[in-house]
């Protein structure tokens, strides 16, 4: 559990951290909350020659609630997710999701950047943006640009951000409607056995949009187009809810490990997903 | 003279037995300021760390060290052809066996210890470990320990015979060759006959999963040899200091007296720190070949997945009774897989431990035991883990047997316990396995824990509970885990209990100051337990000097008494005894003393709580205080000066401790999430000392039960990989896992003890694991379940759940 050496920078701004990476190319990593990357270095799991912290990096911080879209800076934490008063109410999801992330201790560390970035299909966050279609902002050696969250994540720690890109920002659309985050894990601190993100919108009675977004039960998280549109156009009934689950249970491909074999990842899977629609429709 | 302050006050003032005196322990511990063994620096300290086995059973064919040499900060490498000459490549493990200190032509487990690196700090150590380059031969892997006694596969060349026979081990014939001994108690023949005629057999296999005690603080020591001298000290995480110095002593060649062992403060131990590592082999040579001092930390990993598991029992029983749930007979067969080496800390003379208490708190006239030890490629170990010699897989054997039996007669499992219990006229009882329980009232507390939880009462809710869940109201279930356990603690008498031939008696020197204060030193160590408290309290009794006068101090060998450690719950059975007696002798010498002052004869003059008063005269009394500065002061005729006293206790029999435990859970059958409702424990330890150390104490050992029971495992991949090697995987109840615990008493004190009391520290932990087992399987008991092995975890309650048809 001892670090291989590493040279450690600091720069003050983007452009020194992009100068950086340009320089050292993939034997260099930034480092936000280092919760995820420092275990891994300590384990010798990932090689990392430069380590670039991010912490005086300015610009990355920050909640900004717009009238359309909510704008997270990379570098803001989980607990500062879950402190901020007005995101609660403009996102509630966000806070129901970040106090099922870890424990205290690694929320006051972890960031929103990081999770995104890291491409663990453990990490919550990247399920809860796809299914709030959120983008994330890329800054490279050629400029700015967005990616959506739902085109992000291509296989386990494999993103479309490439080695000379730094996450800046995370844009959400306001949400509507009524949100859950479920999870099941085994403990406190654990990743999920399984989790479903869900925001639904109630049109008198009727579901007029849904969105469902599930957390490793693949090697990436996995957003099921198919079964929020299995939900559009009931009233959430039992039928509907069958049917977005078996939708569900088609996009997922979840494999064993010590959390359970793959019969019982589908079904806690389905079970979370049950729960969590009826959750959100409740507060629809 | 006349005292100011009343008797009551002068009881209190003492903080004596009894009185739940706040942990003096904590205010270090509390601020950060305890003294760990890794808190130790010295000048020049180097560190050393392992490199270590990727592979579970392979051959060794090369080690090439050269470029680890080259790395900055790297001094040296130690291989099992560098401590071939001096004799230490292996070493004696505690069963009898031997064991690699460093791989010697091939490793057995993954992790096993193949070369030591010596640097500088910790950081190039591990640079080092990674430019070691060993070349490894792959030889298949044997995880399952009845395939092992059936493979032609060799685990251990170094125990076969050169013309191929299989010469005996340290306990006796062995059978194959990774067989390591067979150990029986009881009677074969009359057992198998009553089970033969009984007109009621249930029958039950259950594997007790192998697991890990995992303490907070790993395993760790600084070796430092003082060439001008001549003497080693050396620091480390030690259940048993003086053990380890006649180990060390034994092995290395060093005389005793030139050896100095000091175990700081420990961040808990759970049996894990009983044994002898390679860690402190390799750091005295690592001493005496560098001569500066050396540091050895495991981390995490190593610690989960090398030093010291847990359990790995396969269990088989049968049980007998009549119609009506009276046992007849008990007959229970092991197969102990030990792993590699075998390293299991028990009594010389008790190759499985205090199995053979596995007729529980209940008066089974005829039963028999056997125990097949077994050699596979996992690591060794077979440690206590927060019990007595192998006391847990005893009562959960027993505690499940009578649920299936009640399952088998279809009547109620606290009835058939409560017709079956040791009747409290039978103590001493001896039981049909050989020990002789000291005392105990089980039915009284039986009855007092089923009242407080109104046990008919949560019957009929499960009742409703089944009725809703099949009409399909609810998709929770409700189980009711009841435990009523026997422990058997405080090893022990040394006519058959030792450890590599040293008695297990322990030990109490105390010295009282001329100003009527005083340092009292064990033969035992805390590792979290709060000695430094309660033996001060008991001392406070005897002697008649606040607690908070006196001092405790263990854990160096060159100070303390000799004593055979902390384990097993015997710090208070043995090294308890031996303060209290200890504590008389010096009140025996202070009544000289007083009579003396008194003017009075020896017999005139009575104990009366901090002073001896004269007989029928409260109002002419010397106080301990006065009397301790007269011991230093005074030339009193026929008494040597001063006030000090040693005692070495060998205890007549084991302790008994008992207790009833209640747990109420509900299961979702669909996540198999388990939510305990509530957890009743009564505790019976005798004598209680310290309250709240005794609810500190059942709550510990309770939340590491739920652990067990519920997930904690060392799991094995096919290839002998350890799969849960991370604290991610491995399961550490934190304060949100754990629930709100009840605890109760009653005090059946032990006849045979000075004071009373039995031991508590393992009582939550042996009972609490077959109590929250039982609530799951109780949960499923309407739906068919009639045995299902631990641990409890959602994916295996799910699996239960969906083996007996519950998911439609
Ligand atoms: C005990 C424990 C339990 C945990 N449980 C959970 C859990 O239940 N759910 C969960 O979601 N997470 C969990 N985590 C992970 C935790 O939330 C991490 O903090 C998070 O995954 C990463 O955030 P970070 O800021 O620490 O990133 P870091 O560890 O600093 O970085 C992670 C990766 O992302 C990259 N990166 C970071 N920031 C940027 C950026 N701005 N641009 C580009 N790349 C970037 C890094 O280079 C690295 O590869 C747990 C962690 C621990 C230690």
């Amino acid at each position: 559990m001892i670090p291989a050496a590493f040279d450690y920078h600091r720069p003050k701004d983007i452009a020194g951290v992009l100068a950086l990476l340009a320089e050292h190319g993939d034997t260099a990593r930034v480092m936000a909350g280092g919760h995820s990357l420092i275990p891994m270095m300590k384990l010798r799991m990932t090689d990392v020659q430069h380590l670039i912290d991010l912490q005086d990096v300015g610009g990355l911080s920050g909640i900004e609630i717009g009238s359309t879209s909510i704008r997270i800076g990379a570098l803001v934490t989980q607990a500062e997710l879950i402190d901020h008063a007005r995101l609660a109410i403009a996102a509630p999801i966000l806070r129901e999701a970040a106090l099922q992330i870890a424990d205290p201790q690694v929320r006051y560390m972890g960031t929103i950047g990081g999770n995104v970035a890291n491409g663990d299909p453990g990490n919550d966050m990247p399920g809860l943006m796809q299914c709030l279609n959120a983008s994330f902002t890329l800054a490279g050696p050629d400029g700015e640009r967005q990616v959506a969250a739902r085109e992000f994540y291509e296989a386990a720690y494999v993103t479309a951000r490439s080695d000379d890109e730094v996450l800046t920002a995370v844009t959400i659309p306001m949400p509507a409607g009524g949100h859950a985050y479920e999870k099941q894990k085994r403990k406190i601190g654990d990743y999920a056995t399984a989790a479903a993100a869900v925001q639904i919108v109630n049109s008198g009675g009727t579901c007029s949009s849904a969105a469902i977004a599930m957390t490793n039960l693949s090697d990436t998280p996995v957003f099921s187009e198919a079964a929020g549109a299995a939900l559009v156009g009931s009233s959430v009934d039992n039928a509907a809810l069958n049917a977005a689950v078996a939708a569900m249970l088609e996009d997922i491909d979840p494999t064993e490990d010590n959390r359970g074999p793959v019969a019982f990842k589908k079904h806690a899977a389905g079970v979370i997903l049950r729960r969590a629609i009826e959750r959100a429709w409740s507060r629809a | 003279m006349k005292d100011e302050i009343s008797r009551d006050d002068r009881v209190a003032n003492l903080k004596g037995m009894g009185c739940s005196r706040k942990r003096v322990e904590d205010a270090r511990f509390t601020q950060g300021k305890g003294n760990y063994v890794d808190d130790i620096k010295l000048d020049g300290m180097l560190f050393g760390d392992f490199v270590r086995s990727p592979y579970a059973h392979a051959r060794v064919t090369n080690i090439d060290t050269s470029a680890a040499l080259k790395v900055p900060g790297v001094l040296a490498v130690l291989t099992a052809a560098d401590l071939a000459p001096l004799g230490l490549h292996w070493m004696p493990t505690l069963a009898g066996d031997k064991q690699m200190v460093l791989a010697d032509g091939k490793v057995l487990f993954q992790g096993q210890e193949v070369a030591f690196v010596v640097a500088v700090d910790r950081y190039a150590a591990a640079d080092g470990i990674d430019a070691v380059v060993v070349d490894y031969e792959e030889l298949p892997v044997i995880v399952d320990p009845f395939e092992s006694q059936q493979s032609d596969v060799v685990l251990r060349e170094d125990l076969v015979a050169l013309d191929g026979s299989i010469p005996p081990g340290a306990h006796g014939p062995r059978k194959h060759h990774n067989h390591i001994f067979t150990w029986s108690a009881g009677d074969k023949d009359p057992t198998l006959e009553v089970i033969a005629n009984a007109e009621v057999v249930a029958e039950a296999s259950m594997y007790y999963h192998r697991t890990h005690p995992c303490p907070l603080e790993t395993c760790g020591c600084v070796a430092s040899m003082d060439k001008v001298n001549g003497k080693l000290t050396l620091w480390g995480t030690f259940q048993a200091p003086h053990a380890i110095r006649t180990v060390v002593s034994l092995i290395s060649g060093i005389e005793e007296h030139n050896i100095r062992v000091i175990s700081p403060d420990i961040g808990g131990g759970f049996g894990n720190k009983v044994g002898a590592y390679s860690g402190y082999v390799c750091s005295v040579v690592a001493s005496i070949v560098t001569g500066k001092p050396v540091k050895w930390i495991e981390d995490r990993m190593d610690n989960l997945m090398t030093t010291a598991f847990a359990r790995d029992y396969h269990m088989t029983g049968k049980i007998a009774a009549t119609p009506e749930g009276r046992i007849t007979g008990l007959w229970c067969h092991v197969t102990a897989d030990h792993g590699a080496f075998d390293a299991c800390a028990d009594p010389s003379k008790f190759p499985a431990g205090f199995m053979n208490i596995c007729t529980g708190s209940y008066d089974i006239p005829t039963a028999f035991l056997e125990v097949d030890g077994v050699y596979t490629n996992k690591a060794p170990g077979g440690v206590s883990y927060r019990c007595s010699f192998r006391v847990t897989e005893a009562v959960y054997f027993i505690e499940r047997m009578i649920e299936v039996l009640a399952i088998k007669l279809n009547m109620d499992a606290a009835e058939l316990r409560r017709i079956n219990f040791i009747r409290k006229e039978q103590f001493p009882y001896k039981a049909a396995l050989g020990w002789e329980y000291d005392s105990g009232d089980y039915h009284t507390a039986w009855d007092k824990a089923l009242a407080t939880v109104d046990y008919a009462g949560l019957r009929a809710e499960q009742a409703q509970r089944v009725a809703d869940f099949k009409a399909g109201k609810t998709r929770k279930i409700m189980g009711i885990g009841l435990s009523f356990f026997t422990e058997i603690v405080g090893a022990g008498p040394v006519k058959n209990c030792d450890i590599l031939g040293l008695g297990m008696f322990d030990s109490c020197e105390i010295r009282i100051h001329p100003t009527g204060s005083a340092i009292a030193r064990l033969g035992t160590i805390s590792q979290g337990q709060g000695h430094a408290t309660t033996f001060a309290q008991i001392l406070a009794s005897e002697i008649g000097l606040p607690a908070d006068s006196i001092t405790i101090e263990e854990g160096d060998t060159d100070t303390a008494p000799y004593g055979l450690g902390t384990y097993g719950s015997r710090s208070t059975p043995v090294a308890g005894a031996a303060t209290a007696m200890a504590g008389r002798k010096i009140r025996a010498k202070a009544q000289m003393i007083a009579a003396w002052l008194l003017e009075v004869h020896d017999n005139d003059v009575e104990f009366d709580v901090d002073r001896f008063v004269v007989k029928g005269s409260p109002e002419r009394f010397k106080t301990m205080k006065e009397i301790a500065f007269a011991a230093y002061n005074q030339a009193i005729p026929g008494l040597e000066p001063g006030l000090e006293a040693v005692s070495y206790y060998d205890p007549p029999n084991m302790t008994y401790p008992f207790g009833a435990y209640v747990c109420v859970m509900d299961i979702d059958v669909d996540t198999g999430v388990t939510e305990i409702r509530r957890f009743y424990a009564l505790d019976d330890c005798g004598t209680r000392i310290n309250p709240m150390i005794i609810e500190g104490q059942v709550h510990g050992g309770l939340t590491e039960a739920l652990a067990v029971a519920l997930g904690q495992e060392i799991a094995y991949d096919k290839m002998g990989n350890v799969k849960t090697g991370t604290l991610m995987d491995f399961f550490l109840p934190t304060a949100w896992e754990v629930p709100n615990y009840e605890t109760d008493f009653t005090v059946t004190p032990s006849p045979h003890h000075p004071i009373g009391a039995k031991g508590v520290g393992e009582s939550p932990h042996v009972g609490g694991v077959p109590c929250f087992s039982n609530a799951v399987q109780d949960a499923f008991r309407p739906f068919g379940n009639i045995h299902t092995n631990m641990p409890h975890d959602h994916w295996r309650i799910w699996q239960m759940a969906n083996k007996l048809g519950l998911h439609g």
